[in-house]
């Protein structure tokens, strides 16, 4: 029953642990290696227009956040004009305005662009509201051709206009198309008629403004691609190729018929949308891109502490860890150290002064401790006092070493004085005691099993890996707790037992 | 290797130290009864009222400000044990065997003076030697002298017979014979020598020391093997009668034998090692659940002497 009990419970941790785990690494995209890094791109668009001492308001159109892209930190760079910023039907408008102004002006709009790629969300607005498009006299015979033909061939929006699309591109167009076009028509152009033509036939469609995202000289040309509503929701296809869907480095700024940017008070108007790649930690990536979609789950997560309080717990975290090499090296293992925990100690230890320096420093300072307890055992001391001895010769011990090595000029000598002196102290106590009791070799035997546990600890608990993965993925200290669980109730041999236990094999043979 | 090594291990019935605490005194030794085995004192005041000899406590010293007059309590006793209440595995203890003037002899010839005696006593009771560090009490007993039968395979200190008991059953036992390692201690891990015993019949078997398996006292050379211990019965019936003592399911009963009162119990343990099963080259296990199979539980166990009737029946040497 108490087996059934400890199962019961190690699964359910286990459970809840991955779970919580893969949900974080699938879903939210956290990454599992400490060095991963994503793009970011710093969007930055540059209106410039010459004033003439008038009133001033510049309308343009900024990017909002779509299910491919995350958008955030807008900034608006513009000396002394006022910001306003709307939405607007599908787009994003930003006002600038100012009283009077003169000369040449430059505004600017900035923001950071990630990769979001959540899922579509559910429109739940109605199928938008065709209006009747207008033509002139001449090319309405034609588009009413066009419209027809593309009618009778398809079976849903998206392919009526794929098949829209490719008429519009054939390389020798007929006439109709080539009335409607013009002579070398842009992308631009053909996603315009296209809209129009589908308008004919009652199926919404708009054109989509964006821009590629790529490391690219000064200026991103702007390009243009069309989208029809498809069963609610809008499907977009490139008026180029005639083929569903655009690059996944396209990104959408605005849509619809408006111009990108418009000027009342001035002349000589300009826009430049530009582009720069950044790189930056997965992680905070992720936790940007959780905290558009999903706010609860990082409100009480680790990141969202203050980061020195982060830095507190990364290493709080790997005392656990710590305490789990310690079970396996004591219960399936077999080894014998001065304290349960304290290799962990020693181990936090040694992340200042690094390995090597740290088993240099401890070594000495508890050979010199032991010099000097051996010494007060001549003064017969009571156990307390002698404590309260030992501890302040150790604490002396630490400032002369730091004194010494600095001097010497080993900087890593002055993290010596974090050194835990109250474990240094009892493990003093405790070795000289084996010392007396088992002698110098058990006692020699035990330090070292100490300091090597130690040592080990310290080479797990400061793999940045490790280290990572408990601190953006804390579930996962449910799952240690779990497997520390099923280890408290393992009755199997201790390694070192084999080895004692032998000669009764050998013996049979 | 290590597969087979397991395997074989476990064929045989070793119990390893996982499986003593999870299996055993985990399971079979309630906490609350500790203290009755811990505290040498609480075992000894138990024995006495259900009538089993022990060595005869001379002083027990629970303050410091006892201290002082321990030297005058002591004079009438030229030689004397003094260890701690709550110590374990042999530590602390001092063994006086006789004076120098006004000073004590230990077992191991060293001189001490009153003060170094008295600083001994002090560490006891601040603790030093306790399980848990916690303060402890100081107690002088009588210092056995042993049967002269052991006299050609110890050296210095005294030999003395470890019984493993479940649920009131002896299944195994040793006997501990200091060494020169040891400085006369019988703690196997110190060094001592222990040596297996058919319980059938009182008979030493092979023994094992530190380095391995053996045959013969390391510092005497003389064998340790087919001796008969005297009072065999006796000493079981002591080992069988302990369970009622503590309640304890599993348990390791410490007994000497004073050439003059007999057996006696030394001291019990709630986590008897493991080495014993070394000394009798034999494992713990088959022999537990041979009991099991008897016995199921403590409503249907019969009174000792029928308890250790069925031990040496069933636990003969082959």
């Amino acid at each position: 029953m108490n087996r059934v009990h400890l199962y019961a419970l190690a699964l359910i941790l286990t459970a809840i642990g991955l779970g919580l785990f893969l949900y974080k690494v699938l879903a939210l995209r956290f990454p599992l290696a400490p060095e991963a890094e994503v793009s970011i791109w710093n969007v930055e668009a540059k209106v410039t227009f010459t004033a003439n001492h008038e009133p001033v308001k510049v309308s343009l159109l900024i990017p909002r956040s779509t299910r491919r892209y995350a958008v955030t930190n807008d900034a608006f760079v513009s000396r002394g004009y006022g910001i306003t910023t709307t939405t607007q039907d599908d787009n994003r408008l930003a006002v600038w305005s100012i009283r009077k102004a003169n000369g040449l002006q430059t505004l600017y709009y900035r923001a950071e662009v990630r990769r979001a790629d959540t899922k579509p969300p559910v429109i739940t607005t109605p199928r938008p509201q065709v209006e009747k498009p207008v033509f002139k006299e001449a090319e309405l015979a034609a588009a009413e051709d066009l419209a027809s033909r593309i009618t009778k061939r398809s079976a849903d929006h998206e392919t009526m206009a794929a098949d829209l699309l490719r008429r519009l591109n054939q390389p020798q167009p007929p006439d109709s198309v080539a009335l409607l076009l013009g002579k070398q028509p842009s992308n631009l152009d053909k996603a315009d008629l296209a809209v129009r033509i589908l308008g004919l036939t009652g199926v919404p469609a708009r054109v989509v403004h964006g821009v590629q995202l790529k490391e690219q000289k000064e200026k991103a040309p702007l390009l243009h691609w069309l989208e029809v509503w498809e069963k609610n929701r809008w499907q977009a296809l490139d008026p180029a190729t005639a083929s569903v869907g655009v690059p996944d480095s396209y990104m959408a700024w605005w849509r619809g018929p408006q111009p990108l940017v418009q000027l009342e008070g001035g002349e000589a108007l300009r826009v430049t949308i530009s582009m720069a790649r950044e790189l930056e930690d997965a992680i905070q990536t992720a936790v940007i891109r959780g905290e558009i979609t999903k706010p609860l789950l990082l409100k009480f997560s680790l990141l969202s502490l203050p980061v020195h309080t982060q830095q507190v717990y990364r290493v709080l975290l790997m005392v656990p860890v710590g305490g789990f090499i310690l079970v396996i090296l004591r219960n399936l293992v077999g080894i014998t150290t001065f304290g349960t925990f304290m290799p962990v100690l020693m181990a936090l230890a040694f992340r200042e002064t690094q390995l090597l320096w740290g088993i240099v420093f401890f070594s000495s300072l508890v050979a010199l401790g032991l010099l000097i307890r051996f010494y007060l055992e001549n003064l017969k001391l009571l156990l307390v006092p002698r404590l309260a001895a030992v501890l302040t010769v150790v604490v002396i011990l630490m400032g002369l070493m730091s004194i010494f090595t600095y001097k010497l000029g080993i900087e890593r000598g002055l993290s010596v004085g974090l050194f835990p002196m109250v474990i240094l102290t009892m493990t003093i106590e405790r070795m000289s005691v084996v010392w007396e009791e088992r002698g110098s070799v058990a006692a020699i035997k035990q330090g070292l099993g100490s300091l090597g546990a130690a040592a080990l600890a310290y080479l797990v608990m400061h793999q940045r890996t490790v280290q990572h993965l408990f601190f953006v993925f804390p579930e996962l200290l449910l799952v240690l707790l779990a497997v520390t669980l099923l280890l408290g109730r393992y009755t199997g041999f201790r390694l070192l037992e084999l080895w004692r236990f032998k000669p009764l094999v050998t013996k049979e043979k | 290797m290590i597969k087979e090594l397991t395997r074989r291990l476990a064929e045989l019935g070793i119990m390893g130290i996982n499986r003593r605490n999870a299996d055993f005194t985990l399971a079979l030794n309630p906490r609350r009864y500790y203290p009755l085995v811990d505290d040498k004192l609480a075992t000894k005041r138990l024995a006495l009222e259900a009538g089993i000899p022990v060595p005869e406590l001379y002083a027990a010293v629970g303050r410091e400000s006892q201290v002082r007059h321990l030297a005058a309590g002591l004079a009438p006793h030229e030689d004397f044990v003094l260890k701690p209440a709550h110590g374990s595995g042999g530590d602390g203890i001092l063994v006086i065997a006789g004076r120098a003037g006004v000073n004590y002899r230990t077992a191991g010839g060293l001189i001490l003076n009153r003060e170094e005696l008295e600083y001994h006593v002090y560490s006891i009771l601040s603790g030093l030697y306790s399980l848990v560090g916690q303060t402890d009490q100081a107690m002088v007993e009588h210092r056995v002298r042993f049967h002269p039968v052991f006299e050609p395979i110890s050296y210095q200190g005294v030999p003395d017979v470890r019984i493993i008991v479940f649920l009131g059953v002896p299944v195994m036992a040793m006997l501990r014979l200091p060494t020169r390692v040891s400085e006369g201690k019988a703690n196997l891990h110190q060094g001592a020598i222990g040596v297996g015993i058919d319980l059938a019949a009182g008979v030493t078997l092979g023994g094992v020391a530190k380095h391995g398996l053996v045959s013969e006292h390391p510092d005497t050379g003389i064998s340790i093997q087919g001796l008969e211990i005297p009072h065999w019965e006796t000493q079981l019936a002591i080992a069988a009668r302990a369970y009622e003592l503590t309640n304890l399911g599993y348990l390791g009963v410490d007994l000497v034998l004073d050439c003059n009162r007999g057996p006696m119990l030394l001291e019990l343990n709630a986590r008897p090692g493991l080495g014993i099963q070394l000394a009798n080259r034999a494992g713990l296990l088959p022999r537990i659940n041979l009991v099991r199979e008897y016995y199921h539980g403590p409503a249907d166990l019969p009174g000792a002497e029928e308890r250790v009737a069925f031990a040496r029946e069933q636990f003969r040497a082959s």
